[in-house]
């Protein structure tokens, strides 16, 4: 089954063309990447579908709910979830807070009840504290829900980020350079990781990445993304010996 | 969380039943000190003054310490609670047989007070930071010549003779009522909301929160006291007109805000009780009853250079005591923290949770 459905998406900054003519069709419970130079575009894709940007044309649909046009928490309450190139925790506030705001459009009280600390307020606030110790528990933070987010040593900060994002609770998850600033053993776990949160959450996953090792280990397909334009699409050996794309990487192979 | 590991302190703050008391025996005394003089009318006053600072402190923290804006607009605020809710008790409401009916028109100022910060919050979905402080700046400047140029209500003139219906009560109950839905607010999924906004606008969005909900629901609580806030003091002031809501009134609690600490209730009190205790201190007579007990060879001098002068010298002293908070203590003195008594026990509980069961890599999935 179809879960997201990009069509010939448009986006410009100005007068320049940041993403031209994107497709996509990413099946349910599918873990795809997205490789490209920097400045393809990949990151404005990201933007594209959580509604940060509006595209300039095109259609992006989530099942069959069309989200151009949609502000980034509707979004995000169709429960798409992501995280960032460059971690953005809410830096100032404690481990547990980040994952509690999360939480957001799950909660169900009124203003007037939250005003007062009145009827649905105390049992919505345990159901959600219990959701993110749960949350916390498994990415082994429970220990520092108390402590402030900035101080956390830079791999939990990446953790905490992944937690986050998992408590909107996603089906489909966005995962922007989750192997950003990490050495190779890292990259190890990391792998192993979102394999079992694939399997743990049941998430549909697309990725945006630079480390070839993580993109050609554990991803499905994988698209690749030059000036904007769609390179090449298929699964990791293909896309290796593609020509087009060592071309992308690697400049053009001969001068004149 | 910065707090201290002290057994004693540990086992004060564990004593949370003590709020709920210092608040019955405050309810007393603000009962009893006017009834039975117990302090005198000047130190009355003063504590009346305290309890409206600590409303506007409290209330301003809302949005320019938890969500990170800098508004300017809360004695436009303040204006309009302070004007409605003298209309109510002048021209509309039979006061003078029902003094009862007093709740009803400070209620009436919060609520038109409020009205108008949901207008307000209109222009924080589009701008922020010192873009929104001039919008906030222009709204404040539009309700004071508005107000100005309506004769029904005094225009420049503004009302006089206004009842003084503001009693150490009513203060103390809707400093504590401000207090206390500030404190609920900040810790419900809203107030996180807002913590949210100041801390990374997009992400908050993208993390589920409808920002502009968020936002709409801050100015209005903020608004509303500080129109609270406005309806207590016209009615202690006795007389309102435009000039006394202008800017220097805003700036005054944006110090005491800074002073305080942003994002803090405790601080916020703190900051209130503090400027506007040091600034009566610092009165002439008030800061030579002070010293008296100086040697005359100190005294005199101290007199004649300096506490004579002192009407002038406060308005340096203050400021300057606030550059260097602002320089030494950049977050005030509560900036980021909590009293302890003041948040909730669930919330408190879930932040030292320690791990019970286990927190390992495949943990039993499900609630």
């Amino acid at each position: 089954m179809t879960l997201l459905t990009a069509t010939k998406v448009k986006h410009y900054f100005g007068g320049l063309c940041a993403v031209a003519d994107f497709n996509l069709q990413l099946q349910s419970g599918e873990l795809m990447g997205i490789i490209g130079p920097n400045g393809a575009g990949k990151t404005t894709i990201f933007n594209l579908i959580t509604g940060v940007y509006r595209a300039s044309e095109g259609s992006i649909r989530l099942r069959d709910v069309e989200l151009v046009g949609k502000t980034p928490h509707q979004i995000t309450a169709l429960r798409v979830g992501r995280t960032f190139q460059n971690i953005r925790l809410f830096r100032d506030l404690s481990v547990l807070d980040n994952v509690r705001i999360a939480h957001y459009a799950q909660v169900h009280y009124s203003p007037l009840e939250a005003l007062l600390h009145i009827g649905r307020y105390r049992r919505e606030e345990q159901r959600i504290i219990d959701n993110s110790h749960r949350l916390l528990s498994i990415f082994k933070l429970e220990h520092l829900a108390g402590e402030t987010a900035k101080n956390l040593p830079y791999g939990s900060q990446r953790r905490l980020e992944i937690a986050r994002a998992l408590a909107i609770d996603p089906e489909l998850l966005l995962l922007d350079e989750p192997a950003a600033g990490m050495n190779p053993n890292e990259i190890d776990q990391l792998m192993e990781f979102i394999q079992w949160i694939r399997q743990e959450f049941k998430l549909t996953i697309l990725l945006i990445e630079h480390q070839m090792k993580l993109v050609m280990g554990i991803c499905e397909r994988i698209m690749v993304l030059d000036f904007g334009q769609t390179l090449s699409e298929g699964p990791p050996t293909v896309i290796q010996n593609d020509p087009k794309v060592l071309e992308a990487y690697l400049g053009e192979g001969s001068i004149g | 969380m910065n707090t201290m590991r002290n057994p004693g302190w540990e086992w004060l703050m564990a004593q949370r039943w003590i709020l709920p008391v210092l608040l019955l025996i405050g309810f007393g005394l603000a009962f009893a000190i006017p009834e039975y003089n117990l302090l005198n009318k000047y130190v009355q006053l003063v504590m009346m003054y305290v309890g409206i600072n600590i409303i506007l402190t409290v209330s301003l923290n809302l949005v320019n310490g938890y969500m990170g804006e800098f508004s300017l607009a809360h004695a436009g605020f303040m204006a309009v609670g302070a004007y409605t809710a003298a209309l109510l008790t002048q021209k509309v409401l039979p006061i003078a047989d029902y003094p009862g009916l007093f709740p009803l028109a400070v209620l009436a100022g919060g609520l038109m007070a409020a009205l108008l910060g949901l207008i307000v919050a209109i222009p924080s979905f589009k701008v922020r930071g010192d873009y929104l402080a001039i919008i906030t700046l222009a709204f404040l400047m539009i309700v004071k010549s508005v107000i100005e140029n309506i004769d029904y209500i005094g225009g420049p003139r503004g009302i006089p003779g206004i009842k003084k219906l503001t009693t150490l009560p009513w203060v103390f109950f809707w400093t504590v009522a401000t207090i206390w839905v500030v404190r609920n607010f900040v810790y419900s999924k809203y107030g996180r909301g807002v913590l949210s906004i100041r801390e990374d606008e997009i992400a908050s969005d993208l993390m589920s929160v409808n920002t502009r909900r968020v936002k709409f629901l801050a100015f209005m609580v903020s608004s509303f006291f500080a129109g609270v806030a406005g309806a207590l003091f016209a009615h202690l002031l006795q007389f309102i007109s435009p000039r006394v809501f202008d800017i220097i009134k805003t700036t005054d609690v944006l110090i005491m805000v800074y002073l305080g600490g942003i994002a803090s209730i405790s601080g916020s009190i703190l900051g209130a009780v503090l400027y506007t205790v040091l600034l009566e201190v610092l009165r002439p007579s008030n800061f030579a009853a002070l010293v008296s007990w100086l040697p005359d060879v100190i005294f005199d001098p101290l007199n004649q250079y300096f506490i004579r002068h002192l009407g002038v010298w406060r308005m340096v002293i203050m400021p300057l005591a606030l550059v260097l908070v602002m320089l030494y203590w950049p977050r005030g003195i509560m900036g980021l923290r909590e009293f302890r008594w003041f948040v909730p026990k669930r919330d408190l509980d879930a932040h030292h949770r320690h791990v019970a069961h286990g927190g390992s890599h495949d943990a039993p999935h499900g609630h």
